[in-house]
């Protein structure tokens, strides 16, 4: 029996409803990028449900504790506004968990009924709520614009418009913002900054938060996330860069409006050429000589691809998920030898398209949609009239794996039913390592259930 | 190690608090007491920002009461997030009977509403989707669920049901689940029982259009999702019974069935919180009564189905009822022994649900292990205190808003079959609990353990912390939070992806589960040998690890 029964190929004109999302919504993006700041807890301004949804769906992605407040809006405070709602957790919060900041950020609620977040915490602060050496900070996240990528964007943005500190003088440091990728991605990329001899302020960063060790007494609080005095000192870093243009832009660019730090926004290093202009990027920002450590990263990758390059030959990919990731892995893929031939996103954006051209640069016919019904259900309906090889995006594509016995290599946000994928990262040269070999693991893994017994391998 | 008092625990949860909210939680915290059951208070709003595990009223409606029927189509309207967030996600299982059986519960579909709906409203974009929908789908039925703009923006989903009903020549109804109504996910269930109850149940053409069920003793079972194959499990003691199952409320279920629920005899209810409110419609409408059961225990199965036999009072079913029970404990009994020599006598706490919390208790009881702390997330004192306290429940300004159907009795309603107080007696002699009656969690419970409703995260520190339990049943927003203690912790929402948890194959499942978690071997590793009071020789490392 088939998952998706009422699924079929034939493409009818959708223009009001959307089936399957390739997206979901701001606060939850918004949410995530607020853990990835030290000793802070999210507030979710709306209704309970919000704030107990992305709870949920961040823990089931990391099978980690996911701290955050709400507003406990009811009828009455949609009615008369939530500023009661938010004063009293501003005091709760503060005095029963004592984190050092509060990012709040609205919903589709509190932004529909006009609630004024900014002047509602400068009643907390006049009414004394806000003790002394904390902050309260919010980001505007409307449900009804964008996608979660864009809550996340807004959050990070935030940061910037709420920390930076003007500096007539640049130092040393460059502000690296990396987008929404995992706890792991962001310990790599300062691994690689390390490397490079670069020093650098990440933020968000939720390495050591949502992949916090367990060992003993538990903290409501870990030791990781960015923390306010490094945020303080984007505004005098060397520059900044800022991974993926629709995660981190808004980000890179406030710095650059508001502390004159001169930035550049790249795609994010996922792959190897997307790596190597990370590379260079920061070669260029700071004048770092490459050591050869990197050099010989960088070589085993190529080898591999070397080896695998094969079994990739004219393999046709489906891939769905957020825009700054379909840009580099369909780029990657392409290096890969595979063949992109659809390319799904949710999440509109006025850039995307030309993204995509630049990283197909015409080597081959790529179909890709985004935004308003660009959604899962047209995707399967692509697949059906003209089959692919293999998978790559987030859990909720293993029914059309399943439907379809296509391989389905698990990336992006969320992936609810595999457990440890946090640990790994996929930026960088080791994390193109460990894509190609999902990659090629997924196509044989079907090749050995399927092959018949004569053709059977030992050695592949 | 020694109990800790309850009173002293009570009043060092409530230090951390600002004094008013204090005041507040204090309520919410009763020392159980079996000779007078203390009055708790529940169903009122939540403190901002005291992080609770509640949900809201969509989640409520469109999650828990609509998201088992596999072909009503849910359409929620609003923006991506809530349609998005409840897809897929309950575990609710569903077996079509065959290939071409309507399905939709894969499917998530939404109006994915946009800032110039916001502005302008959103009715036509609804009734553009709900077009589009058909199109696609072709279902016998759709069910529109509002999220919180579409209240405050005025659309009027009802008209635009009724409007598209007509058009397209199947039931399309809708409900007003806007997330901030009421104070948790529970006025979700009222709000959907309701219409459930007016648009399906005791609408004409549904019920019109479906044959009246053939079968002796014909049952409706109420409050049963199938989370993890639970409804599957008792489905399958239902037919070695010889009792017919009409429909499920809502668990494996289609609209048809729910359609034909009026022809049922008794309504059995499994989860009194989210569906008393059916149990009552469908006994004021048409003169079913209800008894409350819990398949959750395999002592508490055995007296469940025991109760359905003492309904009908009928010999062959009597015995065929025995026969069984007395062939599914022998395995039940093995398990049990089995398990409880390595769990007798270990704590456990429980904040989860409107009934979990409850019913799961008898599992523990079972095997010998202790419940010291438990409460309900969005349950109302009745769940606590039994349904004896319903006339002392005063409605706030929260949940007067949602709607107490008035519901007349059909032209067709049926008088008892026998004389109730009969009837009564014979329940009353299994479990204490006659004709539509509840006993609640509280009476349960030994005296000088905790009954705490909305549990916040601090309290579930504080009481780790001072009681050192061995186990934590909660939800996905709890579990690693308690697990970073660590204090194992499964997920009654979800059955943390195992299950199922009910009838007499579930409670082994369940004890299994228990087993493996809290004597798993990962609890003793997390201290560095480093770091352990007593650092072991080199002798003894080499013992291990050399030659």
């Amino acid at each position: 029996m088939t998952l998706l029964r009422h699924t079929d190929a034939e493409v009818r004109e959708r223009s009001a409803l959307t089936i399957n999302p390739a997206k979901t919504c701001q606060p939850i993006g918004a949410m995530y990028a607020a853990l990835g700041l030290h000793r802070c807890l999210p507030h979710s301004h709306g209704s309970q449900g919000c704030c107990s949804y992305h709870r949920s769906q961040l823990t089931r992605h990391y099978k980690e504790p996911v701290f955050a407040a709400t507003s406990s809006f009811t009828e009455g405070s949609s009615v008369f506004g939530g500023q009661a709602n938010l004063l009293q957790a501003i005091n709760t919060i503060f005095t029963v968990y004592d984190p050092d900041i509060i990012a709040v950020h609205t919903t589709c609620l509190s932004e529909t009924i006009g609630d004024d977040v900014k002047q509602i915490v400068s009643k907390a602060i006049a009414d004394g709520k806000v003790p002394d050496g904390k902050t309260v900070f919010h980001a505007s996240t409307p449900s009804y614009q964008g996608s979660h990528v864009v809550g996340f964007a807004s959050m990070v943005k935030a940061m910037v418009d709420t920390f930076a500190v003007p500096s007539e003088t640049r130092g040393r440091s460059v502000n690296l913002i990396p987008g929404w990728v995992e706890p792991a991605d962001m310990r790599e990329l300062k691994r690689l900054a390390e490397v490079l001899g670069v020093p650098i302020t990440l933020f968000p960063d939720t390495s050591g938060v949502l992949d916090a060790p367990m060992h003993g007494p538990a903290t409501m609080f870990p030791s990781g996330g960015t923390t306010r005095d490094q945020l303080r000192g984007t505004g005098a870093a060397l520059g900044s860069l800022g991974l993926g243009p629709s995660a981190s832009a808004p980000a890179t660019v406030a710095l650059e409006q508001l502390c004159k730090v001169p930035g550049q926004v790249l795609e994010l290093p996922l792959g190897l050429r997307a790596t190597d202009r990370f590379i260079q990027a920061m070669q260029h920002l700071t004048g770092c000589r490459i050591p050869d450590a990197i050099t010989e990263e960088r070589g085993r990758l190529v080898d591999l691809m070397c080896d695998m390059q094969q079994y990739f030959y004219n393999r046709s990919v489906a891939l769905w998920g957020d825009p700054d990731q379909l840009v580099s892995l369909t780029e990657f893929c392409l290096d890969l030898g595979l063949k992109p031939r659809y390319v799904i996103t949710g999440t509109p954006g006025k850039t995307w398209e030309k993204r995509m051209q630049a990283a197909i640069a015409g080597r081959h016919e790529v179909r890709y949609q985004q935004g308003a019904c660009a959604d899962m259900f047209l995707l399967h309906q692509w697949i059906k009239q003209k089959p692919v090889d293999l998978l790559i995006g987030g859990t909720h594509g293993k029914y059309i794996a399943r439907d379809e016995d296509i391989p389905l290599v698990r990336h992006g946000f969320p992936i609810i039913d595999r457990i440890g994928h946090q640990y790994f990262p996929t930026v960088g040269y080791r994390g193109a390592i460990r894509l190609a070999e999902q990659i090629l693991n997924a196509l044989m893994d079907r090749q050995d259930r399927l092959s018949p017994e004569e053709s059977f391998e030992l050695v592949m | 190690m020694p109990q800790p008092d309850a009173a002293q625990v009570k009043e060092d949860l409530l230090k951390a608090y600002p004094a008013k909210v204090a005041r507040k939680r204090a309520k919410h915290m009763q020392i159980n007491d079996t000779d007078q059951v203390p009055e708790i208070q529940a169903n009122v709003r939540t403190v901002p920002g005291i992080i609770t595990q509640r949900g809201c009223t969509y989640a409520g409606c469109k999650g828990v009461i609509l998201g088992p029927t596999r072909d009503v189509l849910s359409i929620t309207h609003g923006p991506i997030g809530c349609g998005y967030y409840s897809w897929l996600t309950r575990r609710n299982q569903t077996r079509p009977t065959s290939d071409t059986d309507d399905n939709f519960m894969t499917y998530c579909l939404s109006t994915d509403m946009q800032e110039e709906q916001i502005v302008f409203g959103g009715e036509n974009n609804l009734r553009q989707a709900v077009r589009e929908a058909f199109d696609v789908f072709h279902p016998k039925a759709i069910a529109i669920h509002a999220t919180c703009p579409v209240g405050l923006i005025g659309d009027d989903i009802h008209k635009v049901a009724e409007q598209l009903s007509e058009e397209l020549g199947i039931n399309i109804f809708a409900f007003s689940c806007e997330g901030y109504r009421g104070v948790s996910q529970s006025a979700g269930h009222h709000i959907a029982n309701n219409k459930i109850f007016q648009a399906v149940v005791s609408h004409e053409a549904p019920t019109q259009d479906v044959p009246v069920p053939q079968g002796p003793f014909k049952i409706n079972l109420l409050g049963e999702y199938n989370i993890g194959g639970d409804a599957f499990v008792i489905e399958e003691l239902f037919e070695r019974m010889g009792v017919t199952l009409v429909s499920t409320f809502c668990g494996n279920s289609t609209y048809d069935s729910l359609a034909q629920a009026r022809h049922a005899e008794l309504n059995l209810v499994m989860c009194h919180r989210s569906i008393n409110y059916q149990a009552d419609m469908l006994e004021t409408a048409y003169g079913i009564p209800w008894i409350k059961v819990n398949f959750i225990g395999a002592e508490q199965t055995a007296k469940a189905l025991r109760k359905i036999a003492a309904f009908f009072n009928d010999q062959d079913l009597t015995r065929r009822t025995e026969e069984v029970i007395a062939q599914e404990m022998k395995a039940v009994e093995m398990a049990r022994d089995d398990i409880a020599s390595r769990c007798r006598g270990k704590k456990a706490m429980l904040f989860v649900g409107g009934s979990r919390a409850h019913h799961y208790q008898y599992l523990f009881e079972e095997i010998g292990m202790e419940v010291v702390a438990a409460g309900y997330e969005f349950a109302h004192r009745d769940d606590y205190e039994g349904r004896r306290v319903l006339p002392d429940i005063k409605i706030d300004a929260d949940s007067r808003s949602i709607e107490d159907l008035h519901v007349d009795p059909a032209p067709d309603r049926r008088d008892p079959a026998e004389d109730s107080q009969a009837v009564d007696a014979r329940l009353r002699a299994i479990d204490g609990q006659g004709l539509n009656d509840y006993e609640g969690m509280m009476p349960m419970m030994r005296s000088g353990t905790l009954s705490i409703d909305d549990v916040s995260h601090h309290e579930t520190e504080l009481l780790i912390e001072r009681y050192h339990p061995d186990v934590i049943c909660c939800g996905i927003k709890e579990k690693y939070a308690i697990q970073k203690h660590g204090v194992p912790s499964r997920q009654l929402h979800s059955y943390d992806y195992g299950g199922p948890y009910a009838a007499f194959k579930g409670a082994i499942n369940f004890w299994k589960d228990l087993d493996m978690m809290v004597n798993a071997p990962v609890w003793s590793l997390v201290t560095p040998p480093w770091q352990r009071s007593s650092a072991p020789t080199l002798e003894a490392i080499m013992a291990i690890g050399g030659l």
